[in-house]
């Protein structure tokens, strides 16, 4: 009957996510009285799971599973389910877990509800409140199936402590070649960099910075900040920045903590995605541009003048604080 | 899904026979199309909060479902292909596949039933691609209109297929197909077998590749064939009970542009954020 979770790792250690998930999964699990176990893979020292409320994991060791393969992973979180008699399994937003969501869904003949934002607002029936119409509004969907999964939108619930006694227990499931039927060759990750995905803190600036060859500021505040660096679609269309960088309806969703536009005016695509995030700051000449309608603090001036400034007082502030 | 041979000797201008050889062994491609609101539209809803008001929305082509067809497109161009495109979807959904059909697919199914959850829309698509043979199956990731972000994966899974999502880059040689998948951080490279279904966005092509119908694809279209089929039976497992408009926001505060110490002060004691 417990509430089952995936504990996603990286390299041996929890991804914050997981932490989140299991903080959420504690609540749903108290509200149904029941108890949180959670799947791990390859996950190597699973004792920090005990400070958020877990009581239970499946520890799963497999070099067949050194890297993500979306249909065994699936079959392992299923099996997990299955072992466990769970009747809902929570997940995150991460790609991975965006990625193997559907086929745990069918798997265990479940109604899926992604992208939810808060705890259940009733567990009979099982309704929860999920960002529909790409942030635009919400959308409360009722998941009417006895299993239920659930994927928590990024950066939505919080991390919470809540100490529990941790049963550990190595669980073995059963994988066929059908599972590996993909693979993957290569991947490229950036390194020493903080990503869009992870940040807390998102530096994006727009049109208004006039050419690629005056990103040195931006990424120089986003230095300080340990922030990841963003821009708007025009820039991104233009080749002044990578792909990989856009945030918008059609590109990146963020989720941060912090967003800080800095020369984008505000189109209705780029705040649907970046309207997640729970505070933003806009840096624009233009007291008229549409952003300052959605921020929570505004600055009116030329980036070419503000940020330099900024960068000078954070790095001062940031001096004080050590 | 039949077996999918790909001779690469014969060229497009050979013998008739040869042509006629071609047809049957190209490859098909099915693209799932959502028909959704403009992305600049306003979003509000009717009826207790519980529909969503169309009323002076103008639809479109799912982005992350166009960026996919144009793909196909470039396909069936470049390697020969046929292209079908699909909608679950009423009539109203008509005008998006005449669109699709109109910047270069050749043909188009509509299932008629109410779109009303991403499981029924997955059953609807495997029961085409059932009965379709189709080598490759491209949806959005997402749709973005509810974003449920399901309909590629349920559908892989219920036909069995290899499937790969959140796809920014594709080619297919005779069977096995390459894909670029995006991750959180970074991208991987995939090797995958047809049949294969693709959860796709913006990189499979890019914005500047996309196509604006020309006069002579919006005529061509009208002689194209548009297949309605009736729904299978198909449980729902999630029923969109209503919908809520984020609260109104609290008016900006401005900080002066001489003053940025007030900023990292609001930011630091009031928002908390850094």
């Amino acid at each position: 009957m417990s509430i089952l979770i995936y504990a996603e790792s990286a390299e041996g250690k929890f991804k914050k996510v997981a932490f989140e998930l299991a903080s959420y999964a504690k609540k749903v699990a108290e509200m149904m009285g029941t108890t949180v176990t959670a799947v791990t893979v390859n996950a190597g020292d699973v004792s920090a799971l005990s400070k958020y409320g877990v009581d239970k994991v499946l520890k799963v060791t497999n070099d067949k599973l050194a890297s993500f393969n979306a249909k065994a992973y699936a079959d392992v979180v299923k099996q997990a389910a299955q072992k466990e008699g769970t009747k809902v399994v929570i997940l995150s937003s991460t790609t991975d877990s965006l990625y193997l969501a559907p086929l745990v869904a069918v798997g265990l003949n479940a109604g899926y509800a992604s992208n939810v934002v808060a705890l259940p607002e009733s567990t009979s029936p099982f309704t929860v409140k999920r960002n529909a119409f790409s942030n635009k509004a919400f959308n409360i969907t009722e998941v009417t199936t006895d299993v239920k999964v659930l994927g928590i939108a990024k950066n939505s619930y919080g991390v919470f402590e809540s100490a529990s006694s941790l049963t550990e227990e190595d669980f073995t499931p059963s994988l066929n070649d059908a599972d590996f039927s993909v693979k993957i060759e290569s991947v490229e990750k950036v390194t020493g960099k903080v990503t869009i995905a992870d940040a807390e803190i998102v530096v994006s600036a727009g049109r208004g910075m006039k050419g690629p060859e005056n990103w040195g500021m931006i990424e120089e505040l986003a230095s300080v900040l340990g922030a990841a660096t963003a821009c708007s679609k025009p820039v991104s269309d233009l080749g002044w920045r990578p792909h990989s960088e856009h945030v918008g309806q059609t590109g990146k969703p963020v989720a941060a903590n912090l967003y800080i536009a800095i020369g984008i005016s505000g189109a209705i695509q780029h705040i649907a995605g970046i309207n997640s995030s729970k505070v933003k700051v806009v840096i624009n000449p233009d007291a008229e541009a549409p952003f300052f309608k959605v921020a929570d603090y505004g600055v009116v001036g030329d980036a070419f003048q503000v940020v330099p400034q900024l960068i000078e007082k954070l790095k001062a502030f940031k001096a004080a604080q050590h | 899904m039949r077996a999918y041979y790909f001779i690469e000797n014969i060229s497009l201008n050979s013998s008739l026979e040869n042509n006629q050889l071609y047809n049957l062994i190209k490859m098909k491609i099915l693209v799932c199309i959502s028909h959704v609101p403009d992305t600049t539209s306003k979003i509000n809803f009717i009826n207790g909060d519980s529909e969503f008001d169309t009323n002076g929305v103008q639809f479109v082509i799912n982005p992350n479902d166009e960026f996919g067809l144009t793909r196909a497109i470039w396909f069936k161009e470049q390697q020969g292909a046929n292209v079908t495109v699909v909608n679950v979807g009423g009539t109203d959904a008509e005008a998006t596949l005449r669109k699709a059909l109109a910047i270069g697919a050749d043909e188009a199914i509509r299932v008629n039933a109410n779109p009303t959850d991403g499981f029924f829309v997955a059953k609807q698509l495997a029961e085409v691609v059932k009965n379709g043979g189709y080598d490759l199956v491209i949806a959005g990731k997402e749709s973005l209109d509810y974003n449920g972000g399901m309909v590629p994966g349920m559908l892989a899974a219920l036909t069995g297929a290899d499937f790969v999502n959140s796809c920014i880059g594709l080619d297919i040689n005779g069977t096995t197909a390459k894909a670029v998948r995006e991750i959180d951080g970074g991208k991987e490279t995939i090797a995958a077998n047809l049949p294969l279904v693709i959860g796709g966005q913006k990189g499979l092509v890019e914005e500047k590749d996309l196509r604006i119908p020309n006069m002579r694809g919006i005529m061509t279209a009208r002689t194209k064939a548009l297949t309605i089929l009736e729904p299978v039976g198909a449980d729902n497992t999630t029923k969109a009970v209503k919908f809520e408009k984020p609260a109104a926001k609290s008016a900006v505060k401005l900080v002066n542009a001489d003053n940025l110490d007030e900023l990292i002060n609001l930011l630091h004691n009031e928002a908390k954020v850094i």
